[in-house]
């Protein structure tokens, strides 16, 4: 009896809740200063860039990477590939969070918050790319929170709404991609307006089919390398079936991402060979693109074929991991560095520290309720009540099997 | 919400994202401007850089005090932009080759007349007035800043240092004064003590630097800028020196702004329509596919189930029939082999038959 008040106390004050508890502490800090004292106290942001790292990290990251949401749904349920149902879940979760994060952070960017909504509700802009975003982001949101639901129905044993819900999917994945395709190029549309801003290396009238495209691959990595987390991390909460299917949906998903990948490269360099950008290679701007585009770009493609092949799962992994960081650095070239590129280096940007506490606070909100939602909701495993996609004669073959067991 | 219900938003959505569009990418119209609406022309030869457009200015529009008073030219030996508490300013550009001395510029909204920032606000903050002036609704504003992502000329500024209600601060050519009948020209041509500022009808004035550019051909370049640039603006711009020298980007092109976007926006209706079709269209197939995959599986068993039948009837009618063969043949032999020990015991009597006889005999 004494030693378990111990045993509470040490939990309490392990390593990762420090840390967490800290990050807390410093985001609970600066969100304060934000809305008492301003943008202008918080952030580097100034005239010429109005948009920093809340705008190219937490937003246009943010989505890229939680494309795993709608692509995997899609291959699932739209195009047949069923040995990827267990993958669903926990994407559609990923997907999720990442967007209710996304708009959670856009309340600290945007000047006044509350009237978030006010595109859809009080004055529309249709001819604003933005209003496409946003009213797609709502719309999808919202779809996402409907796809998720079941989970918190199955944890709460509400059986006739999740039964309900469960019969849409198909509507909903349908529903989901057609927004997915529409936001996810929109978010690059976005800089179509400011030719005279972007550098031409990036400017293309392909940037909305780059954005979409590049986000598949981002979706498809982000599966590959969540799961390997989770993996290591919640590896109880998953069931047979989980672990059964999770090495399949790594060389599928790879062998996908390799594919679009290599799309993704073609279609940039069509993308440069029309706009006759090749002169620009040799200058500065020039070579980072091509570390951009050889680096993070072709080099994943050719590393994911080489696994694929070779069925070397590790490698998979750490592919994953540099298509992930492929796609931020394409989405801060955009949004940063070849962003206002003919300005002087004094009037460039860059974070301000309480710009990146805010960021990490965001990122850490969602590794959060990740792991509380995962950990109570059937995400990794099937519910037991409401299994219906294990196929029967499994079932009966495991009765079948075990009186034999017992018979030794 | 039902399938339909969802697509039938959808489509709202497209739809409400098309309508409205006043861009034609691919269009035979070309909007040339609001007839009748106003500008100003500014002559960079004759301005020079006394600042009082600034103080007027600020005066007219109740803007904060600046740190340094107005008649301090020394703020001139940087070059500056517009910013919250400032909606125009005047910069001075040294040694440029055929300029005999520092050539100023004056600098606002431009007042396009197919403003970037109108077309990129998400909720429609902006006005192209028909009067000419850009003006901005604090009413509805979220600070989201993509006006000032999109404005080419670097106009629009924010109040980043107020944390709840932060205002975007531009130019407004004093439209809210001139209609209010408080001024009949903006504050700034107002106060201009050599006229290198002139307001009046766009059209007047492309025709009065016109004027200008015949009557003085070696004192300008025979240019107008602001008539074609971004599609036209309604501030104007004369120089004796090239436009780059002097701040102006010579790269931006004569393409409005919305016509930037709309061809993305475009695809947004069409997305919204092909997308339902072909994407059960693939589930279908798939389904279709399955189903059919499933039939040849059953029928494939049917078949090897009806080829094994058939296979084992054929072997258990070859074991019966030699079966049947065996048996007749034992029994042949059997009968065979009886008539033989028949005949044999038949052969053995009349052997012993004759014997005994012969004995007998």
């Amino acid at each position: 009896m004494s030693t378990e008040p111990i045993d509470v106390k040490k939990n309490l004050y392990t390593p990762f809740n420090l840390v967490v508890g800290f990050i807390l502490l410093l985001g609970g800090i600066v969100t304060i200063l934000r809305f008492t004292k301003g943008l202008g106290a918080v952030t580097n942001l100034s005239d010429n860039n109005p948009w920093g790292i809340w705008i190219s990290f937490d937003l246009l990251c943010g989505v890229a990477l939680a494309a795993g949401g709608y692509t995997t749904s899609a291959a699932c349920y739209v195009f047949g590939l069923k040995r990827f149902h267990s993958a669903v879940r926990p994407a559609i979760l990923t997907a999720f969070l990442g967007y209710a994060l996304v708009v959670f952070a856009l309340h600290y960017d945007v000047g006044r918050p509350w009237r978030l909504a006010y595109p859809i509700v009080v004055q529309s802009g249709p001819t604003s790319v933005l209003f496409e975003v946003g009213l797609c982001v709502f719309l999808y949101l919202i779809t996402l929170f409907i796809e998720w639901v079941p989970s918190a129905f199955e944890w709460l044993g509400f059986r006739k709404p999740r039964d309900i819900i469960v019969r849409m999917t198909l509507a909903l994945t349908i529903f989901g991609v057609i927004l997915s395709t529409m936001h996810q190029s929109s978010l690059g549309a976005l800089y179509l307006i400011a030719p005279s801003k972007l550098h031409p290396l990036w400017y293309s009238s392909f940037i909305p089919v780059f954005f979409f495209v590049s986000s598949i691959a981002a979706g498809l990595s982000m599966v590959i390398f969540e799961g390997s987390l989770s993996h290591r991390y919640l590896h109880d909460k998953m069931d047979a079936t989980y672990l059964a299917e999770h090495d399949g949906v790594t060389y599928g998903f790879a062998k996908g991402a390799a594919m679009v990948l290599t799309l993704y490269f073609l279609i940039k360099v069509v993308g440069l060979t029309l706009d006759n950008n090749w002169h620009y290679l040799l200058t500065g701007y020039g070579a980072w693109f091509l570390v951009e585009l050889l680096g993070f770009v072709a080099l994943p493609a050719f590393l994911y074929a080489i696994a694929v092949r070779e069925q070397n799962l590790t490698l998979i992994r750490w592919t994953a991991l540099l298509t992930v960081l492929g796609i931020v650095v394409n989405r801060f070239n955009i949004s940063q560095v070849a962003f206002n590129w003919q300005l002087p280096s004094a009037d460039r940007y860059f974070p301000s520290v309480m710009e990146i506490i805010i960021s990490v606070f965001v990122v850490t909100l969602g590794l959060l309720a990740f792991r509380f939602i995962s950990s109570r909701m059937p995400i990794f495993y099937e519910h037991p009540d409401f299994k219906e996609h294990e196929p029967i004669d499994l079932h009966e073959h495991e009765l079948k099997s075990h009186p034999q067991t017992w018979g030794h | 919400m039902l399938r339909r219900t969802f697509l039938g938003l959808l489509g709202a959505a497209g739809m409400s994202a098309a309508v409205g569009q006043t861009a034609q990418a691919a269009g035979t119209k070309h909007f040339q401007g609001h007839p009748g609406s106003k500008g100003v022309l500014f002559d960079a030869t004759r301005c020079i850089g006394c600042r009082s457009c600034e103080a007027a200015c600020n005066q007219v529009n109740g803007l904060p005090a600046p740190a340094k008073p107005f008649d301090d030219l020394s703020v001139l030996d940087h070059p500056r932009r517009t910013d919250a508490a400032t909606y125009t300013i005047v910069n001075r550009y040294d040694n440029l080759p055929g300029a005999a001395g520092p050539v100023f510029r004056k600098n606002q909204c431009q007042h396009c007349q197919e403003p970037a920032c109108a077309s990129a606000c998400f909720v429609a903050a902006f006005t192209k007035t028909p009067e000419g002036a850009v003006i901005w609704d604090e009413s509805v504003c979220v600070g989201c800043r993509y006006c000032m992502i999109a404005c080419p000329f670097e106009i629009p500024a924010y109040e980043y240092n107020e944390p709840l209600t932060p205002r975007i601060m531009k130019c407004t050519m004093c439209h809210p004064q001139i209609t209010s009948g408080k001024l009949t020209v903006p504050g700034c041509v107002g106060a201009c003590p050599t006229e290198a500022l002139v307001y009046g009808e766009r059209t007047a004035l492309i025709k009065a630097a016109r004027e200008r550019f015949a009557a003085f051909p070696d004192r300008y370049l025979n240019h107008l800028y602001g008539e074609h640039e971004m599609g036209g603006t309604n501030w104007l711009y004369i120089s004796g020196v090239p436009f780059r020298e002097i701040g102006l980007r010579e790269d931006l092109g004569i393409t409005p702004a919305p016509e930037l976007t709309s061809g993305a926006l475009a695809a947004v209706p069409i997305i919204s329509a092909a997308w339902p079709v072909l994407l059960t269209g693939i589930y279908a197939i798939n389904q279709r596919k399955e189903k059919i995959a499933a039939e040849e599986k059953k029928q494939a068993v049917a078949e090897a189930l009806a080829k094994a039948k058939a296979a084992a009837k054929a072997d258990l009618d070859k074991a019966l029939a030699k079966a049947e063969a065996d048996k007749k043949s034992a029994i042949d032999r059997e009968v065979k082999k009886a008539l033989e020990e028949a005949a044999k015991a038949q052969a053995e009597s009349q052997v012993a038959t004759k014997g005994e006889s012969e004995e007998g005999e």
